[in-house]
């Protein structure tokens, strides 16, 4: 079969920021009526390579042509004008307008000057139905999930005739249906001969849908391969561009604990949040916590750390029993947290890397006793080699680093504090297998030494494959706790999950 | 996050509780007049209301236009001023009224033009861009002169003093009139023009407009002058209402236009708000002035300490609600 022409080529792109070369020499193409996945790890150039195409940066070599002529954008728009349509991770659009309007605003349809609502309306209501999804389009955009939000983007996306389609990372914070919802609209745009370029972390959702990709390391092109024709270990091999035996090496689980008791919650809650639970986190024991998003992990990780305050129960921490009323007086019991959200709660990007690591220790300090300079920069290079922060360079911003490495900073924030207790509240999601394993086996390495650490993930081979107890939680309640032994396996938990008790 | 696909439910939307809140305040308020005082239940009262804030409530839509994008003008109060002054000193220098009120409604628009522009390309902060702005139209009424200047032009005596009669005693002003048409014209085009439409996607997601295409920078920069312009009118209706200029009329008045709006329910961050809402926010900012003198024994102040008041419980509900709405 001939393959048809490609509608958008690009060759031998380079990118240069300031001291990384962020792209060099990286071809890529878009062949009408496909999914064409990007890979790569974090730092790969997967960004970059959009925002270059979509006109965010220049390039500052090689072209792109798009139906074989010549272009080079000079914004988001101009790329849109010209047919290609960006949805990134964070849905961009207006959540306070309604869903007809996020679809329409900028073309409505108008006489004379005035807006038709009416036919606005109907018109989103018609193009909806045509991705089979039926909402009320003249609700507020904010009153419906991310995955509609999503949908509402691409539709919006595709109304203005986009001939490609850039889906950045669209799925990490849908559910397993929004998903499937997503991959049938993308399958309807597909047989229109619409091109789609497809990012995502997820390998399973990769190779459910994408037909070809293109694999980026370290800012070059490793090769461009059919799904088909590529197996998923093959496909990591090429990403991270080493053995998996990093990967295999902590397939042992690992061996439970017999150490005294750290944390010690006793009918700790708070209502509307989380009902009372009871939980203990032995020295040196990683324990788990698995559920469903909004099953109430996140609310136990920040009882514990003093975000929120209980309502009810005791907690003691080493035995001693202590009211967590604000996140200083946890960090003051070695408590640290690591939230889920490190761009809004975290880090700072707007401060080095350096500055961002020792924010923590700073403040348990006080700000009149500054930590000297020499000291800084020697904690630093430490937690810099020890956690692999890529590029190795303290005075680099942190919003310039990526995803897996602005989550080892935060790590690293936490870390030199010396923690008793870590809570890690997805500390993996929207990071790369790469990234993934170095925390996992962080983690681990963590826990040998002593450290208690709460890791809770929504992955459940990794809460697995970590921890040595397992919390499942289910409608905001700890339904149970298992001993991760022989017998626990992700279906089991599954089950727990689903049906609220320990089978 | 935590939102979950949620069906729409047939229900008051979020949006207007805001604005019916206001209008039930409104009503309480004035069934609670008519109960405690004689005389006060009558129409009459509530286009007295009118007659005395009809500037204010021109001043208050162009606010409303601002505090949408989720921006602010402090500049209004004094452009108002300066319009009143710029307007008494050219009619005493035997200007005729037409030309006299272009030209100060220009000056409105051009100021709020050049505030605008300077917000959006240098990226300033709005409040401390239309500060400078407030004091500098405060400076310019004094460098014009320190006393308070009359106004006997005829036509604007006309303007000052024409009753148009409704019928069963009642009347209104021409001003009235005119902050009417303004109302009617801006709540056409927040809702049914793509200026308006754009105006609340800024308000939204400053970023997110921009990344859907729309003219972010028209848009801003288009809210301060309507702004800018409003306040000029409303300076206009000022001074047919004083038939004065001086530097000293409408201190203050940015605080009672911004807190109109917000009684009114538009949120401050930008995004979620009606014009309607605003002309309650002043109907009831106006109600309680006249309570106050119905009352009798109290000092006008008191209207301030209720207006400041009624600000808490608002700012409070509107925190309530976006707190829950992001739940």
């Amino acid at each position: 079969m001939a393959e048809p022409a490609p509608i958008l080529q690009m060759r031998g792109i380079g990118k240069q920021f300031p001291g990384v070369k962020a792209l060099d020499g990286v071809d890529f193409r878009l062949l009408p009526g496909e999914v064409h996945a990007l890979m790569g790890e974090n730092g790969a150039g997967k960004s970059t390579l959009i925002k270059v195409l979509t006109g965010v940066y220049d390039i500052d070599a090689g072209e792109i042509e798009l139906r074989g002529a010549r272009v080079a954008f000079s914004s988001p728009l101009a790329a849109q004008h010209a047919g290609i349509s960006t949805v990134y991770q964070e849905v961009n659009l207006c959540a306070n307008l309604s869903v007809a309007e996020n679809i329409f605003i900028g073309r409505e349809p108008r006489r004379l000057g005035r807006i038709q609502w009416k036919e606005m309306r109907r018109r989103a209501a018609e193009l909806l139905s045509r991705l089979e999804i039926d909402i009320d389009v003249s609700a507020a955009l904010s009153s419906y999930s991310l995955a509609v939000q999503q949908m509402v983007a691409i539709a919006r996306a595709v109304d203005i005739d986009a001939q490609v389609l850039i889906l950045d990372e669209p799925t990490s914070s849908l559910d397993a249906s929004e998903v499937a919802q997503l991959f049938r609209v993308m399958r309807r745009l597909k047989e229109q001969g619409i091109a789609i370029l497809f990012v995502s972390h997820f390998l399973d959702q990769i190779y459910e849908i994408a037909d070809r990709m293109t694999i980026l390391r370290n800012g070059r092109l490793v090769g461009e391969y059919l799904t088909s024709e590529l197996s998923q270990v093959e496909l990591v091999g090429k990403m991270i561009g080493r053995e998996l035996a990093d990967l295999e090496r902590l397939e042992g689980k690992p061996m439970a604990r017999q150490t005294p008791a750290l944390v010690e919650a006793d009918g700790l809650g708070r209502s509307g949040a989380i009902e009372p639970f009871t939980l203990t986190i032995h020295e040196g024991e990683v324990v788990g916590l698995a559920g469903l998003l909004g099953s109430g992990r996140t609310e136990v990780a920040r009882l514990l750390f003093g975000a929120d305050h209980a309502g009810s129960g005791t907690l003691r921490i080493g035995g001693e029993q202590v009211g967590l009323r604000t996140p200083r007086a946890a960090i003051r019991h070695h408590v640290a947290f690591c939230s889920e959200n490190r761009r809004a709660e975290g880090l700072v990007p707007e401060l080095t890397v350096r500055e961002n690591i020792v924010l923590a220790l700073q403040a348990a300090r006080g700000w009149t006793r500054p930590i000297p300079r020499r000291r800084q920069d020697e904690l630093v290079s430490k937690y810099v080699s020890a956690l692999n922060i890529r590029p190795a360079d303290p005075e680099q911003l942190v919003r310039n680093l990526s995803g897996g490495n602005q989550q080892k900073v935060m790590l690293a924030r936490w870390l030199i504090l010396e923690p008793r207790l870590l809570i890690l509240d997805e500390p993996t999601r929207g990071i790369d297998v790469g990234a993934k394993a170095e925390i996992q086996r962080l983690v681990a390495e963590l826990s040998d030494g002593g450290m208690a650490v709460l890791f809770i993930s929504a992955e459940l081979e990794e809460v697995l494959r970590l921890s040595h107890k397992v919390g499942v939680l289910r409608d905001r309640k700890l339904v149970a706790e298992i001993d991760n032994d022989e017998r626990l396996t992700t279906d089991a938990l599954t089950e727990t999950i689903a049906s609220g008790a320990a089978s | 996050m935590t939102t979950l696909t949620v069906p729409g439910r047939v229900r008051v939307p979020r949006k207007y509780v805001p604005v019916l809140v206001t209008a039930g305040l409104f009503l309480a308020m004035f069934a609670a007049g008519g109960i405690r005082y004689e005389g006060f239940a009558t129409g009459q009262i509530i286009l007295n209301v009118f007659i005395d804030n009809a500037f204010l409530l021109v001043v208050a839509v162009g606010m409303t236009f601002v505090i949408l994008t989720g921006g602010i003008d402090l500049s209004v109060g004094s452009v108002v001023a300066l319009s009143t002054m710029v307007a008494a000193t050219l009619l005493k220098h035997g200007w005729s009224p037409w030309p006299v009120m272009l030209i100060v409604l220009l000056i409105g628009a051009v100021l709020g033009l050049g505030m605008g522009a300077i917000i959006h390309y240098f990226e300033i902060q709005p409040f401390i861009v239309t500060l400078a702005g407030m004091f500098l139209a405060r400076g310019l009424c004094f460098t014009i002169d320190t006393e308070s200047i009359p106004i006997d032009n005829s036509t604007f005596t006309a303007f000052a003093q024409t009753r148009i009669d409704l019928g069963g005693d009642m009347w209104i002003s021409p001003s009235v009139v005119i902050a009417v048409v303004v109302v009617i014209a801006a709540a056409y085009v927040l809702h049914y023009t793509r200026f308006g439409r754009n105006v609340y996607a800024t308000g939204g997601s400053e970023q997110s407009a921009l990344l859907m295409g729309l003219p972010v920078a028209r848009t801003k920069i288009g809210v301060y002058t309507i702004s800018g312009f409003c306040s000029a009118l409303g300076g206009l209706l000022l001074s047919f209402y004083m038939l004065s200029g001086y530097g000293l009329h409408a201190v203050g008045m940015e605080l009672d236009a911004i807190a109109a709006v917000v009684i009114g329910g538009t949120l401050l961050t930008g995004g979620s708000g009606f014009l309607l809402g605003t002309v309650l926010g002043v109907l009831v900012l106006g109600l309680i002035q006249t309570i106050i003198s119905f009352e009798g024994t109290l000092s006008s102040w008191w209207t301030r300490i209720f207006i400041g008041l009624l600000l808490f419980v608002f700012i409070l509900l509107q925190r309530l609600f976006s707190a829950r709405s992001r739940r």
